[in-house]
């Protein structure tokens, strides 16, 4: 730990780090022309399992198994996607990589496409990183006319075409079925699974979407060797059969009331306290922590008790949170009342929610309108448990969504009112003194339009 | 062979039947409420609604290990231990957490709605919902826009996307579609191209809700004064199967019935709002003769007299057959026909066509040959008459005055004979003509019988891909106005009511192509190209194109 060396920000601060010469003259596409050269894609995958690398997107699963999901003889054509639709509140390690060194996410992806027998690599870019979207596609460009994209790259016969799909502004097409949609010309409604996307994705093809920053960990996994990969890090947990452990570096994005914010890179397994008070440089004016979201918003949050967490894969999962997502760390510091994270987190999903299924589709809503109504002075103990019932009722966990990415909208909401419920109780009887216990249910429109609340009601509907 | 257990009792999938979890548990009498899933439509699990519980059964051990999270049942296939609780507490939890999510934003205003009565949501709040409504959420709104050939009334819409399939999937017109996003979704078309197909009526049964509103039925009928008759589209030659739904003998509206065979789930805009020729007041109603160029009233027994008659004093007299008649009334009339006069002839009426046959990518067709019954009809007279009278020819042999007598069994709902057609045929010294409009000819006949239409009187009818279905009387004709089947049961010294199914029974074993018909009518009808023995394993392969 004490030796780490940052490899996937190595390039990061150098000048025109974004340029072809530049990132060629710190060894660029070195390893790329070796593995086309030296090795088959059957032994890359084989490098990939090995390392036991973990996508970086959110959920982690292993992605060397990702890939040996693709049906072996298929006559093709199979599909790379490149998830670089970074839409998760507090995180934009993917952003810094792209307009950074955006050489090296293009190696990764190069060498990705081989191991999976791709020909065509799609790059489902945000909207919103327009500074992305110009170096990428001048990187693309620089990369075609080197020979490292296109017909015959390096004279090894692998035939590899790259496109940037820029997205219009959906939270959801960052979920790997919904991406496959949106690059179909489709609304980004995510699919049922099955059948997965290793079968039948793009176009009806086998196709593999990997993160930004997971391919770029398979370029140094290539280069320095799946050992290496798996001297950083934390190992499986001997107890859970099924964890893989959590190695390799990943990037942190460190942001809220710290004194230093920014994309740092730090081995997994790093306690969450390290990374603010090392790299992050301290929680703002010498103040406390209350809570820090620790990958991402949908996430949830962890208390101040829960700084110790290490940051790998399962260590958020143990402290009650959805697991480690992107690595989006955001501090609250102690004068940041809970309720305004509801508020906020509660807003971001009803409003992104793609409202395919019914649950995510009314509940993000109905949470929305809730916390709305708590926050305005018109709350109820009650509604505390309201909201937990609803943000337990979204999700594929319980199993009442069709993608994972309503299990983020009810993620905050829990953690938020399990672990912080003092405080918002508290706010619900200071705002709400006389109503704050009342238990019946909200009454209804006719109620209201009787009189018994004269002053307000002119006429039926309002 | 599989065995599948719902709720613990066990159900037998067969080899080759490919099930998902609503199919199996309806099969062991379990209903899994759904909205988004229909057997013809792609599966998107979008609702939320049929969540069970799943696990596996080991075939070996016998051990059941359950899934710990809740499946949607339509995307769940049932295989061979395939285990599905639906009775739990947690799925109950989920189904009632859905229903209160619908419900929601929905306006509520079942009183004023269409569907009120057959409402998925209303009948599934009431069976799986709870009992209070805990959200606040308001106002209510209950906006109407007119999306084409339909009424989307928006703040109803649960969002099941059947509609959006629907014309993507069977139609292939894809008009409609989801705008907006989260809880702002709504269905809509784009500006200037409206939801117009032939198939758009279909939307509306789909529709689990009352969202979607079928403009011609729009606050006509509360559903449940409505009574249903199973019965066949007499409109084209597709022979689709339909449900004719009345109050007090008029006709409210037309929905398919389920047949795997003829229609699957669908029927056309012209079968569905094609009905109200029924009930059109220029219809023929009653007997009329004419006697020195004034038309009497006379009554059935009067008539039916003079019928019989007419056709015995003939020299050589002609029946003359439409397309629109049952196989049951055609019989009838030939088999009196032929023993009244032995230089009797049978004719064919023209066969009405409009257009080309037109697919529909999801398979259905609506022939372009506009009649029900061509070759039941055909059929009948061939065993007659080797072979038939063409109409062309029945025309040239009355202007030469061969034949001096003509009977025209009618029945079409659009205009059919030309002026000219009627002219040469009245140059015969006796005409009766039995229809359902008036018409160059009935004007000039010398006796004109009002008769049923589809809806109105029971028989069989024979469809484009030689499928016998069998259609229940409806509504009753209007009054004075008997059908043709009754008519020829008396004429032919039949005594009693008349009975179209005895009839059928008679078709059978004395021609062969209805062979086939012998015994009850199933509900999809029978193909009469296969014996009854061949049908399980051949007719399932019928349906195609």
């Amino acid at each position: 730990m004490e030796s780490f060396e940052p490899v996937l920000l190595a390039n990061i601060g150098k000048a025109d780090s974004h340029t072809l010469k530049v990132y060629e003259r710190n060894g660029g596409y070195q390893t790329l022309r070796r593995v086309l050269t030296q090795l088959s894609p059957q032994e890359v995958l084989e490098e990939v399992r090995i390392s036991a690398l973990r996508g970086r997107g959110g959920a982690g699963f292993p992605t060397g198994l990702k890939w040996s999901f693709l049906p072996a003889d298929h006559p093709g054509p199979i599909y790379f996607c490149v998830n670089a639709d970074e839409s998760e509140p507090g995180t934009f390690c993917n952003r810094v990589l792209m307009e950074l060194d955006p050489h090296q996410v293009l190696e990764g992806t190069i060498i990705s496409a081989y191991a999976t027998r791709a020909t065509t690599a799609y790059v489902y870019l945000r909207y919103e990183y327009p500074l992305a979207y110009q170096r990428l596609s001048h990187a693309i460009q620089e990369a075609y006319q080197a020979g490292y994209l296109g017909k015959n790259i390096l004279g090894t016969g692998f035939n590899l075409e790259m496109f940037i799909h820029r997205g219009a502004g959906a939270y959801i097409c960052g979920e790997e079925t919904g991406l496959i949609e949106s690059i179909e010309g489709k609304r980004a409604w995510p699919r049922t699974k099955p059948p997965f996307p290793a079968v039948e994705g793009l176009f009806r093809k086998p196709t593999v979407v990997n993160n930004v920053e997971t391919v770029a960990c398979v370029r140094h996994i290539m280069e320095r060797g799946a050992e290496w990969f798996r001297s950083i890090g934390v190992p499986p947990d001997p107890n859970d059969p099924r964890d893989p452990g959590s190695f390799g570096p990943k990037l942190f994005c460190v942001s809220g009331h710290v004194n230093r914010p920014g994309c740092f890179e730090a081995p997994l397994g790093i306690p969450c306290r390290q990374l603010i008070e090392e790299y992050a440089g301290g929680v703002r004016q010498g103040r406390q922590v209350k809570a820090v979201v620790p990958g991402g918003l949908s996430t949830g949050v962890l208390s101040a008790d829960e700084l110790d967490t290490p940051m790998d894969f399962s260590g958020p999962i143990k402290a009650g949170c959805l697991g480690l997502g992107t690595g989006g760390v955001i501090v609250m510091d102690e004068t940041y009342p809970m309720i305004d994270f509801l508020h906020n987190s509660c807003r971001f999903f009803a409003h992104e929610s793609c409202g395919q299924c019914t649950p995510c589709r009314e509940g993000t809503a109905w949470a929305l309108r809730i916390v709305e109504r708590i926050k305005a002075g018109r709350g109820r103990l009650v509604d505390l448990d309201l909201l937990l019932e609803i943000a337990d009722n979204i999700g594929i966990i319980p199993g009442t969504t069709i993608c994972g990415l309503a299990d983020g909208a009810a993620w905050p909401i829990k953690t938020a009112i399990r672990k912080f419920r003092g405080e918002l109780e508290d706010y619900i009887k200071h705002t709400n003194p006389h109503g704050w216990s009342a238990t019946a249910p909200i009454l209804d429109l006719a109620h209201e339009t009787n009189g018994s609340r004269s002053e307000t009601t002119s006429v039926g509907i309002k | 062979m599989g065995i599948v257990i719902v709720d613990g009792k066990e159900v037998e999938i067969g080899p080759h039947e490919r099930l998902n979890g609503i199919q199996a548990a309806a099969r062991a009498g379990v209903e899994i409420p759904h909205y988004c899933w229909h057997p013809g439509l792609s599966v998107v699990a979008s609702c939320r609604m049929c969540l069970v519980e799943v696990g596996t059964r080991d075939p070996k051990t016998g051990q059941i290990v359950m899934l710990p999270k809740l499946v949607p049942a339509c995307n769940t296939p049932a295989k061979d231990g395939t285990v599905l609780v639906t009775n739990s507490e947690k799925v109950a939890r989920a189904r009632a957490m859905v229903e209160e999510d619908l419900l929601l934003r929905h306006p509520i205003d079942c009183p004023i709605c269409d569907k009120a009565g057959e409402c998925r949501l209303q009948d599934y709040h009431f069976k799986y919902g709870q009992a209070e409504r805990r959200a606040e959420i308001r106002p209510f709104t209950s906006r109407k826009r007119d999306i084409g050939d339909v009424i989307l009334f928006v703040d109803r819409c649960v969002m099941c996307t059947r509609c959006v399939r629907f014309v993507r999937e069977i139609t292939g017109t894809s008009e409609l579609m989801v705008v907006n996003r989260g809880s702002h979704e709504e269905i809509d078309v784009l500006p200037e191209l409206p939801l117009n197909n032939k198939l758009s009526g279909n939307v509306v049964d789909l529709c689990p809700v009352g969202a979607l509103a079928d403009k011609d039925f729009l606050y006509k009928q509360r559903v449940w004064y409505l009574r249903r008759k199973p019965s066949v589209c007499a409109l084209c030659a597709t022979g689709c199967s339909i449900w004719i739904e009345e109050n007090q003998d008029r006709i409210h509206r037309i929905k398919p019935r389920e047949n795997p065979f003829v229609n699957q789930w669908w029927i056309c805009n012209e079968g569905r709002y094609g009905y109200p020729f029924v009930h059109h007041p220029r219809r023929l109603r009653g007997v009329w003769q004419r006697q020195n160029e004034r038309l009497l009233q006379v009554n059935w027994p009067t008539a039916i007299g003079r019928i019989a008659d007419m056709a015995q004093n003939a020299r050589r007299p002609a029946l003359c057959l439409s397309p629109f008649l049952t196989n049951e009334e055609a019989y009838l009339a030939c088999r009196w026909f032929k023993n009244a006069h032995s230089a009797s002839i049978v004719s064919l009426g023209p066969i009405p066509y409009q257009g080309e046959d037109e697919h529909f990518p999801g398979g259905f067709v609506i022939s372009a040959e506009k009649c029900p019954n061509r070759l039941g009809v055909e059929s009948v007279a061939h065993w007659f008459e080797q072979p038939p009278l063409p109409f062309e020819e029945l025309l040239t042999q009355v202007a030469s005055g061969q034949i001096d007598t003509v009977i025209v069994l009618g029945g079409y709902i659009k205009p059919w004979i030309t002026p000219e057609q009627a002219a040469t045929l009245r140059g015969a010294s006796h005409l009766i003509v039995a229809d359902l409009f008036p018409s160059p000819l009935s004007d000039k006949a010398d006796l004109i019988l009002g008769t049923t239409a589809y809806a109105e009187h029971e028989g069989s009818y024979v469809n484009r891909r030689h499928r016998l279905q069998w259609l229940t009387r409806a509504v009753r004709p209007p009054m004075g106005n008997r059908s043709l089947g009754s008519v020829f049961w008396e004429l032919n010294g039949m005594n009693g009511l008349y009975q179209p199914k005895s009839i059928l029974a008679e078709l059978a074993s004395s021609i062969p192509y209805f062979s086939a018909a012998a015994g009850e009518v199933p509900e999809h009808g029978v193909d009469l190209r296969v014996t009854q023995l061949a049908t399980q394993e051949t007719s399932s392969k019928q349906f195609t194109a």
